[in-house]
C-alpha cells in the first residue's frame, strides 16, 4: 500500500507486472576484478570506438584504450590495470563476436588525476562546452539501458531548446534494483550530476520520477533535494513501462513526443540516474565511465545482490558472486524480464549498458502454447502507445508492411506489454520486431545516404 | 556450463491470463442463471443444458479431429460456453434432437467453417439459436411455465412470454395499459419468475454474472451499459410518444434476452469491438436494432437477431474506432 496519494502516471495502457525486487535492501559491494577482461570497444549505440593501444602494452584503470569512432560514439577506457594480452573479436551479449581489448590484470592502478576519495565535491567550476567535451572524452554514455552517449543528447539540434530536463528513477522493470541503491546511496552524489546536466542544458527546472515502490529512495532524495534549486522529487505510481523515455515525459509533463520525433521536440532531455552519477564522476572527480552498478537476481539466486563491476568483467563472474548458477536456470537474461536480452553464454563481459542479470528458471523459460487470437483487445488497452498490436502481427505474418507502416508499427516501444497481457500466448513482439525490422531495411533501402 | 539456454525474444515474465482462464471465467458468471433456470424449470432446464454442452463438445471435437485433422482445443472451454448459452436461449421442453441440430449448427457451421474459436464473426450460440428458430418456430416458442408459478396455475402447461403477450395485445389493438394487468410484476421480471428460454429469465442472476465478469475484466461495462441504456432509450421515446401504443422502458429491458445478450451474448470477445469507443457504438445499435425489431419488425424478441446483425459490422467498427495513437495529436512545444 503506498502512502501517496493522487500520483502522476502516463495515462494510456502499461501492465503491473508482479514485483519482484529481491535485491532492494543489498547494499551495493564491490566486484572484485578477474585475471582477466574483455573490454569490448563497442558499449554505446552509435560508431564502435577504434583502439589505440597495442599487444604488450601497460594500461592503467581510466586510460582511454580506444577513441570514440564518431560523433556518435565515445572513448572506452581501460577499466583495469594490466597489460594489454588480446585486440581480438569476442562474443558479446548481442550474441555475435565483436571486437574487445582484453587485458590481463595486475593490481588496480588508476591513471593520474582521477580523484577516487569519497569526498563530495559540490562547486561546479566547468563551464557549458567544457562538461560537454569532457563527459565525451570520459565516455558518458546513458545507463538506462540505451547506452546513448550523453554529449548528443546535450547538443541539442538548432532551433531546438529543452527547458526541462527529467532524471529517470523509474526503474520499472522487476527484479531490478542498481538505480535503487544507487539513489539511496549515492543520493547527494546523483543531485550534484543532475546540476551539472541541467547546467549543460542551460536548463533552470529538474524532475526526478521515482516510483512508489521505492518510498526510502523517494525519501532520502526528496531530502537531499531540498538543498539544490530547481530539482524536485516526483514519486510515481508503480506502472510499467514508466521507465521508458516517452512514458516518463508524458507522465512528469503531460508532453506527447510527436511521432518520429525526440525529447527534444517538446523541450526535453531525460537521463537515467545512473548517468546523473556518472556525470558527477566524471565533472567533479574527473573519472570516466569504467564500471556501473548491476543487479544479480532472480527467484532461484541464493544470494541476489547489487555489485559496482568493472566493465569487461564476465557474467559468469557475477553469477559465482551471487551463489552461483542454480541448477534449474533455463535463461540467463541481461536486463529485467521485459526488456532484457536472453544470452545464449554467460561468458560475456558486463558492459556499459548492463543494467542487471536475471536468472529464471527452467519452467518460466518455456513459453505456452500459441492459440488462436480471441481478439480480447487486452493487448489494444494496455499498449501505452496507442497501438494494436494484434493487427499489427498479422499483417505482419500476411507480409502487408505497408499497412502495418501505416499502423504505426515503428513507433512500438517494445516494451512487450501485449505479448505480457496476451491470454493466448500470441508471439505479439516477436512479429512486430520482424516488421519493425523489414520495413527500416526498406526505409533504408530507399534513401541512399 | 553444459547446460543449453533458452533464447528468446523478450518479454521473459508473462501475465497470468490464459484462454482458459477466460472462459472458465464466464462458465463461473453463468452458474447464478443456470441455478435458477433449474429451480425455475426443473429437471427440463438440466437435460436442455447437459445435451447441449455434450453435444457441442462433441461436435467441436470430431470436426477437428477427423474433418480438420488439428489437435482438439475442447479444453479451452470455449464449446462449452457455447453449448451452455445456447441451452440458455431455449425453452426447456426443446426435444432433445433439435438441441443436438442447434449444437451442430453452432459448432460445426458458425464456429469450426470459419478457423475455429476466434475466427468466427457471428457468436455461435446465437446462430444456432437462431437457426433453431427459423427452423422449428413452434417448439421454439411454446414455452413451459415456471414451476414456481405451476402451483398457482396447475392445469397450465405452456404460456406465452411477456414479449409475446403484448405483441399478439397491440396487434389486437389492445392498450399497453390494459395488457399490464395480465403481465408479471416487475418483480417477477426482475427475479426470473417468468416463461422463457430458459437462461434468460432472472435479470438479477445475470447480472450477478455480470458483476463477477467485470471483476474478473473479462469484459468492460462499455457494451452491457450501451445496450440495456439505449433499449430504455429508444423505448423511453417510443412510450413517451404514445404510452398506450408501447411498452415503458423498464418492461423493455427486463423481458426477453437484453440481460443475457447485453452480459453474455453481445460482449463475446470474438465478435465484438476491440475499443470502448467501437463497444459504445456497438452497444448503442444493438438496442437500437433490438427496439426497432420488437416494436416494428414481425417477431416479439430482436435481441438474437440485432446482435448478430451489427456482429457483421464490427470490422467496420474496429476500422473507424481505432484507439488514440500516441504522439499523433498536436503537441505543446515547451
Amino acid at each position: 500500500m503506498s502512502v501517496y496519494k493522487n500520483l502522476k502516471t502516463f495515462p494510456v495502457g502499461g501492465i503491473h507486472p508482479e514485483d519482484h525486487k529481491l535485491s532492494a535492501a543489498k547494499a551495493i559491494e564491490f566486484l572484485k576484478i578477474p585475471d582477466i577482461i574483455s573490454i569490448p570497444v563497442s558499449q554505446h549505440l552509435g560508431a564502435p570506438a577504434k583502439p589505440i593501444v597495442q599487444i604488450n602494452d601497460r594500461v592503467k584503470v581510466g586510460q582511454v584504450i580506444a577513441e570514440s569512432g564518431g560523433y556518435v560514439s565515445t572513448n572506452i577506457h581501460a577499466s583495469a590495470s594490466g597489460i594489454v594480452s588480446k585486440i581480438d573479436n569476442v562474443m558479446d551479449a548481442s550474441g555475435y563476436k565483436r571486437l574487445a581489448i582484453t587485458i590481463k590484470v595486475e593490481g588496480d592502478d588508476w591513471f593520474e588525476g582521477i580523484e577516487l576519495s569519497p569526498d563530495i565535491k559540490k562547486e561546479i567550476i566547468l563551464s557549458k562546452e567544457e562538461i560537454i567535451a569532457k563527459l565525451q572524452k570520459d565516455g558518458i554514455v546513458g545507463l538506462g539501458g540505451a547506452t546513448f552517449p550523453i554529449h548528443v543528447k546535450l547538443t541539442p539540434p538548432k532551433g531546438k531548446i529543452a527547458d526541462i530536463l527529467l532524471i529517470n528513477g523509474v526503474e520499472c522493470e522487476p527484479f531490478l534494483t542498481s538505480d535503487h541503491r544507487l539513489m539511496i546511496e549515492k543520493g547527494e552524489e546523483i543531485l550534484i550530476g543532475t546540476q551539472i546536466i541541467m547546467q549543460a542544458l542551460g536548463v533552470s527546472e529538474s524532475l526526478v520520477g521515482i516510483e512508489s515502490n521505492k518510498p526510502d529512495a523517494i525519501e532520502h532524495l526528496s531530502k537531499l533535494a531540498k538543498n539544490y534549486n530547481g530539482i524536485c522529487i516526483v514519486p510515481l505510481k508503480v506502472q510499467y513501462p514508466q521507465g521508458a523515455e516517452k512514458q516518463l515525459i508524458e507522465a512528469l509533463t503531460s508532453r506527447q513526443v510527436p511521432i518520429g520525433g525526440l525529447p527534444i521536440d517538446v523541450g526535453v532531455v531525460v537521463q537515467n540516474v545512473g548517468t546523473a552519477f556518472a556525470v558527477y564522476e566524471s565533472i567533479q572527480k574527473n573519472k570516466p565511465l569504467v564500471e556501473r552498478v548491476v543487479t544479480v537476481t532472480g527467484k532461484n539466486v541464493q544470494n541476489p545482490s547489487n555489485f559496482l563491476v568493472r566493465f569487461g568483467v564476465p557474467i559468469s563472474n557475477l553469477i559465482e558472486a551471487a551463489g552461483g548458477l542454480p541448477n534449474e536456470t533455463g535463461k540467463i537474461i541481461s536486463g529485467g524480464p521485459m526488456m532484457g536480452k536472453a544470452l545464449n553464454t554467460p561468458d560475456v563481459p558486463v558492459t556499459k549498458g548492463t543494467s542487471g542479470i536475471l536468472l529464471i528458471s527452467e519452467a518460466e523459460s518455456k513459453r505456452g502454447e500459441v492459440l488462436n487470437c480471441i481478439r480480447c483487445a487486452k493487448c489494444v488497452g494496455h499498449c501505452p502507445l496507442g497501438l494494436e498490436p494484434y493487427l499489427l502481427m498479422s499483417l505482419v505474418e500476411k507480409g502487408f508492411y505497408d499497412q502495418a507502416q501505416q499502423e504505426q508499427i515503428l513507433n512500438c516501444c517494445e516494451c512487450g506489454s501485449c505479448a505480457f497481457t496476451c491470454p493466448a500466448d500470441r508471439p505479439l513482439l516477436d512479429y512486430i520486431r520482424l516488421g519493425k525490422s523489414i520495413i527500416n531495411q526498406r526505409l533504408r533501402e530507399k534513401s541512399p545516404k | 556450463m553444459n547446460k543449453k539456454l533458452v533464447v528468446s525474444l523478450s518479454p521473459h515474465t508473462y501475465g497470468k491470463d490464459s484462454v482458459t482462464r477466460i472462459m472458465y471465467d464466464v462458465l463461473i458468471a453463468l452458474v447464478p442463471a443456470f441455478l435458477v433456470s433449474i429451480y425455475m424449470f426443473g429437471f427440463g432446464a438440466l437435460r436442455v443444458t447437459l445435451i447441449a454442452i455434450f453435444s457441442s463438445v462433441l461436435f467441436e471435437y470430431l470436426i477437428q479431429k477427423f474433418m480438420l485433422k488439428v489437435k482438439p482445443t475442447i479444453n479451452d472451454g470455449s464449446a462449452i460456453i457455447t453449448g451452455l448459452l445456447l441451452a440458455f436461449n431455449v425453452p426447456s421442453n426443446l426435444p432433445w434432437w433439435m438441441i443436438i441440430v442447434g449444437s451442430f449448427v453452432a459448432i460445426g457451421i458458425a464456429k469450426m467453417s470459419f478457423g475455429g474459436l476466434g475466427n468466427n464473426p457471428f457468436n455461435p450460440a446465437l446462430v444456432g439459436r437462431v437457426f433453431l428458430f427459423v427452423s422449428f418456430p413452434v417448439a421454439m416458442t411454446s414455452w413451459p411455465v415456471p414451476i414456481v408459478t405451476r402451483f398457482k396455475l396447475i392445469d397450465a402447461v405452456t404460456s406465452a412470454t411477456p414479449l409475446s403477450i403484448v405483441k399478439e395485445g397491440l396487434k389486437n389493438n389492445i392498450a399497453a395499459s390494459e395488457l399490464a394487468s395480465k403481465l408479471p410484476s416487475y418483480a417477477d421480471l426482475f427475479f426470473g419468475n417468468l416463461g422463457g428460454c430458459i437462461g434468460e429469465v432472472s435479470a438479477l442472476a445475470l447480472l450477478l454474472g455480470g458483476i463477477y465478469l467485470i471483476y474478473r475484466k473479462v469484459i468492460s461495462w462499455h457494451i452491457p451499459v450501451a445496450m440495456i441504456g439505449a433499449v430504455a432509450l429508444f423505448s423511453g421515446i417510443l412510450w413517451g410518444l404514445n404510452p398506450e401504443k408501447y411498452m415503458d422502458p423498464m418492461f423493455q429491458i427486463l423481458t426477453g434476452g437484453v440481460f443475457l445478450g447485453a452480459i453474455f451474448m453481445a460482449t463475446d470477445m470474438v465478435t465484438s469491438p476491440m475499443t470502448p469507443k467501437g463497444m459504445i457504438i456497438f452497444g448503442i445499435l444493438i438496442g437500437l436494432i433490438t427496439v426497432v425489431i420488437r416494436v416494428f419488425g414481425a417477431y416479439p424478441e430482436g435481441v438474437s437477431f440485432a446482435i448478430l446483425i451489427m456482429n457483421a459490422f464490427v470490422p467496420l467498427i474496429d476500422k473507424f474506432c481505432k484507439p488514440q495513437k500516441y504522439g499523433v495529436v498536436k503537441v505543446k512545444n515547451g
